[in-house]
């Protein structure tokens, strides 16, 4: 049906949807942070890079697949960890602009540093670049590491809906990003709610970092970079307060992206920033709370 | 009376750009661009006060305004026979057309201003956030469109044939222009309307105050100095559109925080302090003659020390170095008991 539109073909589709897929990730990590810090975290691309690193050097040493993907674990959650203890948590009664900037200095620290220490042209992640060979489903070649990003991202945002719906920690976390000040009131712990979100938010950077990696197989200081930007945007046009609508704004502009680079002449797809950028902002000025969110504006007089 | 005790907020700001201009004419002439540089950032830093500053509302699309002042600039002032060879997409009209350095500074703010009214015009209608990430927008569409249009400047090259006019006098007659419009900005009804937005919203739209008008008027004024900023820069630099994009919003904006976002002082004060140290660490980096004392740090030093600085700042000080605070003559108080003195028996 919406094949055959646009000389659009399933394995554009299939790629499509796995830049949906992993965008949607990256778009819950800032929207959980958000949620309860209020805080937009520019540094998140960041974590990313550092996860693109890990696997670099786990590429590097010839350590096994499954050592080195804990290897990029280990070390976005021990960055996010960092991030949170240094710079979210002192700064979290501050505004919102104080810790836009914050982050700001961070997401710049880490690129400078990265370059610094890797080069102008960084590292290659290339154990997991098999990835990029195609499967025959059904006649149709669709690259593996599609199917296993719409798996993982599917996968990924059902344990995080179980988490949020079904355990005390996500029933906290949800109180707090309604209302922080009365869900401590009734018991609910800042730090732990916060370092909860923070984690979970790192492991789906690592998440990403990984499905990165294949895409972009050389990583460098910018890596991961625009994609976080573009999550940005996906993230507001979506509805930064709730988790789900951020996940379908990340979602969308990643499924959108991928399908219109996958399709468009060189010469048109590369304006297809200024294209996204400009239906944001369009969205942006005709629902201010985000797309998919159901309520009203909501006049915040505190 | 009451202007006499304002003007320290001019000329504090003012005596610094000029006593950095100073002492870049009397240092060594091989450290001369960092002083040119640190200048011409006071512009732009400058140009986000007048607007973030005073309406208290975070805008991440000024450096496409400079963007835009640097492209006029620089592409009414390159040689007509040296237009083909760096921009050869450049539309005839641009081709044909040059102007002298006043004039294309000129334009460069007519362009930065009329491109911040017309993007401010839905703009402004949105706070918080949403103002946050739209102007974000406005950046990555400007960055976008100037690296592949080729009929509206270089694309990807870089201004090679610029005249280089930024001297120290014009880069700090530039910045001092620049304060003295910020200046008399704030200290006109409409400043005055603006901060009293920023203060408490809905009290001054009570008070007859239309947040929207003012806003809009705020971010084309400051649209238009960044862009005059722009047209600076593009006569210092061989600009290259992606020194024209995040890094310099990070930076510029850093500036204004670590300063103290609330005060045109603050803006100058960080934009100075930032910018210097930073360039310091860059001539650092190939060695600096410190009072016979020989300095050498390694490359990529500049970038980490600045950047864990300005994390440490905002963490100890978030309301930055001057605390929002402009320079002011001691008032006398009238004697007045307080809370710590014990009362008279």
């Amino acid at each position: 049906m919406i094949v055959g539109f646009l000389n659009l073909t399933w394995g554009t589709f299939a790629d499509g949807l796995a830049l949906g897929g992993v965008y949607a990730l990256m778009a819950v990590g800032i929207g959980l942070v958000f949620g309860v810090l209020r805080l937009v975290n520019f540094a998140y691309g960041q974590l990313v890079m550092a996860g693109g690193f890990a696997l670099a050097f786990g590429a590097q040493w010839n350590l096994p697949l499954g050592v080195s993907i804990l290897f990029c674990f280990a070390v976005v959650f021990a960055l996010s960890m960092v991030m949170d203890r240094l710079v979210f948590r002192p700064l979290r009664t501050h505004s919102p602009a104080v810790m836009l900037v914050a982050t700001f200095a961070v997401a710049f620290l880490l690129q400078s540093v990265a370059q610094l220490a890797f080069g102008a042209y960084g590292k290659s992640a290339g154990s997991l670049a098999l990835l990029q060979q195609p499967w025959d489903i059904g006649g149709v070649p669709i690259r593996k590491i599609a199917v296993i990003s719409v798996v993982t991202a599917a996968g990924c945002l059902v344990l995080l809906q179980l988490l949020l719906n079904r355990t005390s920690v996500g029933l906290h976390m949800r109180a707090a990003a309604m209302d922080f000040e009365t869900a401590r009131l009734l018991g609910v712990r800042a730090n732990r709610v916060i370092a909860g979100a923070v984690v979970i938010s790192g492991l789906l950077a690592a998440v990403a970092a990984v499905m990165l990696s294949v895409r972009y197989i050389q990583v460098t200081s910018t890596f991961a970079l625009q994609d976080t930007i573009v999550v940005l945007a996906g993230v507001v046009l979506g509805g930064l307060n709730r988790p789900v609508p951020a996940t379908l704004g990340g979602f969308a502009i990643g499924f959108a992206s991928g399908i219109l680079g996958g399709t468009l002449p060189t010469n048109q797809s590369q304006y297809l920033p200024a294209f996204l950028f400009a239906a944001v902002i369009v969205v942006l000025l005709v629902r201010p709370n985000g797309l998919f969110t159901r309520s009203g504006g909501i006049v915040e007089r505190v | 009376m009451s202007i006499l005790r304002r003007l320290p907020e001019l000329l504090g700001p003012a005596a610094l750009v000029l006593g950095t201009a100073l002492l870049g004419l009397e240092i060594s002439s091989s450290l001369q661009t960092y002083f040119l540089d640190t200048l011409v950032k006071v512009s732009i830093v400058v140009a986000l006060y007048l607007f973030i500053g005073n309406s208290g509302v975070l805008s991440f699309g000024h450096i496409s305004f400079v963007a835009l002042g640097a492209w006029t600039a620089g592409v009414l002032t390159t040689a007509r026979s040296a237009k083909p060879a760096i921009m050869p997409g450049l539309a005839h009209f641009l081709l044909v057309t040059n102007v002298g350095n006043v004039a294309s500074l000129a334009l460069a703010a007519a362009v930065g201003l009329v491109a911040a009214f017309i993007v401010g015009l839905p703009l402004m209608r949105l706070s918080g956030l949403a103002a946050g990430i739209a102007t974000f927008g406005v950046l990555a569409i400007t960055n976008n469109v100037l690296t592949y249009e080729q009929s509206l400047g270089p694309g990807l090259n870089s201004f090679a044939s610029v005249p280089q006019t930024t001297g120290m006098w014009q880069a700090a007659i530039g910045a001092v222009i620049c304060i003295a419009v910020a200046f008399a900005y704030g200290r006109s009804r409409f400043g005055r309307m603006l901060r009293a937005t920023r203060e408490d919203r809905a009290a001054a739209a009570a008070a007859g105050i239309s947040v929207y008008r003012q806003r809009l008027l705020a971010f084309a004024l400051s649209g238009g100095l960044a862009g005059f900023a722009g047209g600076l820069y593009v006569h210092l630099l061989p600009l290259q559109v992606n020194g024209l994009y995040l890094n310099l919003t990070f930076i510029t904006l850093a500036m204004l925080v670590v300063g103290g976002s609330a005060s045109l002082l603050g803006a100058v004060v960080g934009a100075l302090a930032v910018n210097g140290l930073f360039s310091f660490l860059s001539a650092a980096v190939n060695t600096v003659d410190l009072l016979g004392w020989r300095l050498t740090v390694p490359a990529g030093t500049p970038e980490i020390v600045v950047g864990v600085l300005m994390a440490l700042v905002l963490v100890l000080r978030p309301s930055g170095l001057t605390g929002g605070r402009e320079l002011s003559l001691p008032r006398r108080r009238a004697p007045r008991p307080t809370a710590t003195e014990p009362a008279a028996p």
